[in-house]
């Protein structure tokens, strides 16, 4: 896989998208068990990372990768900005340039890694780890783009009859259970988009 | 030999700010002390930039205990304390306390002199 800076414009632009667009959905999911302000965080860091362009598309993927999960780290604000940040940078830094499907898969399992050091969290605890396991397991499997993608839908929606154990909405303990968490959503929003951004440049 | 600095994160201004207030009441200018809260604009939340400051502004050679209070703070602090320089890193430590009452208690114990590791264990054994 190649993508060129017209191709990583439209990488960045995609992701930062799909979150800015959901941002009230995202909000009103995290009025129901967090502190309501996942939607403005997520919004205010992809502006941020919107604003970076186009500098930002003129790094190669990595470098890009890296700078796009320093921008969240800064300017998120929640618990969110150095998770999803997190994700950005370790991708960023196990990516090589061209990468391959394998490289793609290696990748993103020492991403989903950091992700785990960073919460001290595993997934099945009601957080964002329950789209990104999963969805590596799809990838890792050989799925497709549209395999890739539904299972990052569902992942979110099993989030719903799950008990929180990391993050505010434990502190709600069983009123956790019947909302779908907040974090699993935009991670699924954001897998959503750049699978079909870079499928897209794959088949063209 | 320089006491160990203190640095209060809390989603609001207003908490950190206050438990500062509280902090210097106890112990005076004896302790290096900072305070930040708030998201970058200036919503309930906490920064990254926001925390490297307030370390940088509380450096003691002895090190700085960083007192927060709930998990998006705790998460902010531990990535601040990553991006410090190596020679730093090791020199803050996040203690597991309430902000309040573990900054008061932190600060004291800093006052006399002890170690970081000192300061961080009783700001965590109070409520342990």
């Amino acid at each position: 896989m190649s993508l060129d800076r017209v191709a990583r414009e439209k990488l960045v632009r995609a992701l930062a998208g799909s979150v800015i667009s959901h941002a009230d959905e995202l909000t009103s999911l995290d009025q129901a068990i967090g502190d309501g302000d996942h939607g403005l965080n997520m919004k205010r860091g992809f502006e941020a990372v919107l604003a970076a362009l186009p500098g930002l598309a003129d790094k190669s993927l990595p470098e890009m990768l890296k700078a796009i999960g320093m921008t969240l780290v800064m300017k998120v604000g929640g618990a969110s900005g150095p998770l999803v940040g997190t994700f950005f940078m370790e991708l960023g830094k196990a990516l090589p340039e061209e990468p391959s499907r394998a490289d793609l898969v290696a990748a993103t399992e020492k991403a989903i890694e950091g992700v785990k050091a960073r919460g001290r969290s595993e997934a099945g605890q009601k957080t964002l780890l329950d789209v990104l396991v999963p969805v590596h397991a799809v990838l890792a499997g050989g799925g497709d783009a549209k395999a890739i993608v539904a299972e990052a839908v569902q992942a979110a929606d099993r989030t719903t009859p799950m008990l929180a154990i990391r993050g505010r909405a434990s502190f709600l303990g069983e009123r956790s259970i019947g909302h779908m968490d907040p974090g699993s959503r935009s991670a699924s929003l954001l897998i959503g988009a750049a699978v079909e951004t870079l499928e897209f440049e794959v088949n063209t | 030999m320089s006491n160990v600095g203190i640095v209060i994160v809390s989603h609001s201004p207003k908490i950190a700010e206050g438990a500062a207030d509280m902090v210097r009441q106890m112990v005076g200018d004896a302790v290096p002390l900072a305070w930040t809260g708030g998201d970058v604009d200036g919503g309930l939340g906490t920064n990254v930039a926001g925390i490297l400051e307030a370390i940088e502004a509380a450096w003691s050679p002895s090190g700085v205990a960083i007192l927060v209070d709930l998990g998006g703070a705790e998460t902010n602090s531990e990535m601040a304390v990553e991006m410090l320089p190596e020679d730093r890193r090791a020199r803050v430590l996040v203690c597991n306390a309430p902000v309040v009452e573990g900054a008061v208690i932190a600060a004291t114990e800093s006052s006399g002199g002890s170690s970081l590791a000192a300061v961080k264990r009783s700001a965590e054994e109070f409520y342990a």
